[in-house]
C-alpha cells in the first residue's frame, strides 16, 4: 500500500469544512466571536486603567518609576502561570481569564502613554500654558494630541498580544479560538489545531488593519510620521513662499 | 504701561534669578531686556504673564496687579512668542493662529478666517493656512508664532528670543517686518534677547541686565551707547560702540563727489554705469573685468551702512543713489572720516 501522497490537504480539512462554520451551536463563528469579545473587553478594561495613570504620570512626571517598573514587571509575568494562580484563588470563570489578560495588556499601554507624553515638545507646552490654556486644556489640546502616535502604538501592540494570548481561556474550560487548539490536541485532530492557529493569526492581522484605520482617523497628519515625510518630500519643488531651509522638528524623522 | 516694583525671584535652592527689579515699560513701545545668558531676562519676562510667580514685589499692567486676575485669563490678553515658535505640530497653521480666539469662545469659521488675514499681515502666503508646522521653514514658523500671538489683538506682547534660532539673513528680514508691524499696531512689548545689536535695532528702550538678576542700566539705545553707566555696560555694548552709534545718524548731510568726476588715480578705480545711470561695478586698474559693488546707499540710510560700504568697496568708496537707483554721488572713506570728525566737534561744542 503506498502512503497517502496529499497529506497537506488534511490540514485544511477542518477549516474548510462548511459544517464547522454553522452559525448554530459551537462552530467556528461562535469561537471567533468569543475570542473577539475576550480581546476587546480586555483591551477596554486595560485602557481604562492604563491611560489615566499613564497620562497622570506623564503630565506631572510624578511616579515615573511606577510606569517603568510596572512595564518591566508586567512583561516578565507569565500569563499562563498567573491564570492558574487566579483560578486557584477565585475558581473557574471569565474573571480570572480577563484579569490575567489585563495584566498582560496594561504594561505596554502604560509605558507608551507615559513615553508619549514625555516626548512632547516642551516649547509647544510652554506656549500652550503661556497662551492661557488651563491645565486640563494643556493636557487634552496639546500634550495628548502630540503624544497620540505613541499612545496608539501602545494600544495596538497590547491588542495584538491579547489577541494571541486569549487562547489561554480554553485551558480553564472557556471558549474562544483556544478551544480548537486544546480540543484538537487532546483528540490528535491536527487539522483542528491548524485551523485554530490560522484563525488566531488571521484575526490578529484583521484587528491590526482595523486599528491602523482607527489610528489614521484619530492621529493628526501633522504628527503622523509617514504623512509628514510625504509632504516634506513633495516640498522639494521650488517654493516661492519658502525663504529658508526647512526644519526637522524633534520627533519627526525622515 | 507694565511696572515692575521691587520684584525678586529666588528659585528653590536659593538661586536668585531676579534681584529687586524696578522698571517701567512704556505703553506702545518696545522695551528690550538684554544681557548675558542666565542673568534673569526670561524669568523677568515670564513673571509678567505669571508663568513664573515672583518671590516678592509686584508687577502691574496699567496699574492693575497681575496677581489680582485669573492667570489663564490674564495670559489670553498677553501675546506670547518664544524662541522655537512652539507651534502645535498637530494643528494646521490656521488652527495654531486661532488658538487664543478659540479659547475665548470665538466660533471656528470666524477664527480661521481671521487667521488667514493674520498670515498676510506677518508676510506669509494665505495658502500656508492648511499646512502643518513641520512643513514650514524655521523663519515661516517664527512668523506664524507672531501671528498666533497677535490673534486676540492683545495690548501687551512678550517675546523671548523670537528671532535667535533662525539664520542671520532670515533674522534681518524678520526684524524689519517686526518693526513695520509694530509701527502699525503700537503694542506694549517686552522683548528678550542676548544680542546687543538686536536690542539696539529694535528697542525704543533697552534694559541691560547683569548676572544675578540686577538691572545695570535702562535707557534709549542712544543713551546706552553715548553714556554707559559703568564698566559692565560699556563692555557689553562693546568697544566698537562708536561704530554702533553710527546707526543713529543718517547720510543726509554727508557730502559726496560728483560721479562723473570720480576716478581715483591712486587706486586706479572708476565707477561703471549702465545706460540708465545705475552703477554696475568698479573697474580697477583699468581692467575690463568689473569688481562687484558691495551695495549702495541713499540719504536716508545710516552712516553705519555707508562706512561699511566704503570699507568693503574695492575702490574704498561708497556709491550714493537716488530713489530711482541712479548713481548721484560717491564718497571715499577719508571723506566719511572727515565728516565724523566734524560731527564730533559739533556735539562737543
Ligand atoms: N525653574 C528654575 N529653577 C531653578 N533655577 C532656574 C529656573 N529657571 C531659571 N533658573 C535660573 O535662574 C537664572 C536666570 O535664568 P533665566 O531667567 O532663564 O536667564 P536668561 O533668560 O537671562 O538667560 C539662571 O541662573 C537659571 O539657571
Ligand atoms: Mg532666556
Amino acid at each position: 500500500m503506498p502512503a497517502p501522497v496529499v497529506p497537506m490537504l488534511n490540514y485544511f480539512a477542518y477549516l474548510f469544512d462548511g459544517g464547522h462554520w454553522s452559525l448554530a451551536g459551537e462552530g467556528i463563528p461562535d469561537r471567533l466571536l468569543q475570542h473577539i469579545a475576550y480581546t476587546l473587553v480586555t483591551l477596554a478594561i486595560s485602557a481604562v486603567i492604563a491611560l489615566p495613570v499613564g497620562l497622570f504620570i506623564g503630565h506631572t512626571n510624578r511616579g515615573a518609576f511606577l510606569a517603568i517598573n510596572i512595564g518591566n514587571a508586567g512583561r516578565s509575568l507569565p500569563t499562563f502561570g498567573l491564570l492558574s494562580l487566579m483560578v486557584v484563588l477565585v475558581g473557574i470563570g471569565t474573571l480570572p481569564v480577563i484579569v490575567a489578560l489585563v495584566v498582560l495588556a496594561v504594561p505596554p499601554i502604560l509605558a507608551s502613554t507615559y513615553a508619549g507624553l514625555r516626548s512632547v515638545d516642551r516649547s509647544a507646552v510652554d506656549a500652550a500654558i503661556g497662551m492661557g490654556m488651563r491645565p486640563i486644556q494643556v493636557l487634552f489640546r496639546a500634550e495628548v494630541p502630540m503624544a497620540l502616535p505613541l499612545i496608539v502604538s501602545g494600544l495596538r501592540s497590547a491588542l495584538l498580544q491579547v489577541c494571541a494570548t486569549a487562547t489561554v481561556a480554553a485551558y480553564v474550560g472557556l471558549g474562544g479560538l483556544g478551544r480548537l487548539l486544546i480540543d484538537g490536541l487532546s483528540t490528535n485532530d491536527y487539522p483542528q489545531v491548524f485551523a485554530g492557529a490560522v484563525l488566531v493569526a488571521v484575526l490578529a492581522v484583521l484587528l491590526d488593519l482595523l486599528s491602523a484605520a482607527v489610528e489614521r482617523a484619530v492621529v493628526s497628519p501633522g504628527v503622523r510620521e509617514r504623512s509628514v515625510r510625504r509632504t516634506r518630500w513633495r516640498r522639494a519643488r521650488p517654493d516661492p513662499t519658502n525663504e529658508d531651509a526647512p526644519t526637522s522638528p524633534v520627533g519627526i524623522s525622515g | 504701561m507694565i511696572t515692575f516694583d521691587a520684584v525678586t525671584k529666588a528659585f528653590p535652592g536659593g538661586n536668585v534669578a531676579v534681584d529687586n527689579l524696578s522698571l517701567e515699560l512704556p505703553t506702545g513701545q518696545i522695551t528690550v531686556f538684554v544681557g548675558p545668558s542666565g542673568c534673569g531676562k526670561t524669568t523677568s519676562l515670564r513673571m509678567i504673564n505669571r508663568t513664573i510667580e515672583p518671590t516678592s514685589g509686584t508687577i502691574s499692567i496699567d496699574g492693575e496687579d497681575v496677581t489680582s486676575q485669573d492667570a489663564a485669563l490674564l495670559r489670553r490678553r498677553i501675546g506670547y512668542v518664544i524662541q522655537h515658535a512652539g507651534l502645535f505640530p498637530h494643528r494646521t497653521v490656521a488652527d495654531n493662529i486661532a488658538t487664543v480666539p478659540l479659547l475665548n469662545g470665538v466660533n471656528k469659521a470666524q477664527a480661521r478666517e481671521q487667521a488667514r488675514e493674520l498670515l498676510t499681515r506677518v508676510g506669509l502666503d494665505e495658502s500656508l493656512a492648511s499646512r502643518y508646522p513641520a512643513q514650514l521653514s524655521g523663519g515661516q514658523q517664527q512668523r506664524v508664532g507672531v501671528a498666533r500671538a497677535l490673534a486676540a489683538d492683545p495690548p501687551v506682547m512678550l517675546m523671548d528670543e523670537p528671532f535667535s534660532a533662525v539664520d542671520p539673513i532670515v533674522r534681518d528680514g524678520l526684524q524689519r517686518e517686526f518693526l513695520r508691524l509694530q509701527s502699525e499696531l503700537g503694542k506694549t512689548i517686552a522683548f528678550v534677547t542676548h544680542d546687543i545689536d538686536e536690542a539696539i535695532k529694535l528697542g525704543d528702550r533697552v534694559a541691560i541686565f547683569r548676572e544675578g538678576g540686577h538691572l545695570a542700566q535702562v535707557g534709549s539705545p542712544q543713551d546706552l551707547l553715548d553714556d554707559p553707566a559703568d564698566e559692565f555696560v560699556a563692555d557689553f555694548v562693546g568697544r566698537d560702540r562708536g561704530f554702533r552709534a553710527l546707526s543713529f545718524i543718517t547720510a543726509e548731510k554727508l557730502e559726496v563727489e560728483q560721479v562723473s568726476a570720480y576716478v581715483d588715480r591712486a587706486r586706479g578705480a572708476s565707477l561703471v554705469l549702465d545706460d540708465t545711470g545705475r552703477p554696475t561695478g568698479w573697474s580697477v586698474d583699468g581692467q575690463e573685468v568689473l569688481r562687484a559693488l558691495p551695495g549702495t546707499f541713499t540719504t536716508r540710510d545710516a552712516l553705519r551702512l555707508v562706512t561699511d560700504l566704503a570699507i568693503t568697496s574695492p575702490a574704498g568708496a561708497a556709491v550714493r543713489v537716488d530713489e530711482a537707483g541712479v548713481a548721484d554721488g560717491v564718497v571715499a572713506h577719508e571723506a566719511i572720516a572727515r565728516h565724523l570728525t566734524a560731527l564730533r566737534r559739533e556735539t562737543e561744542r
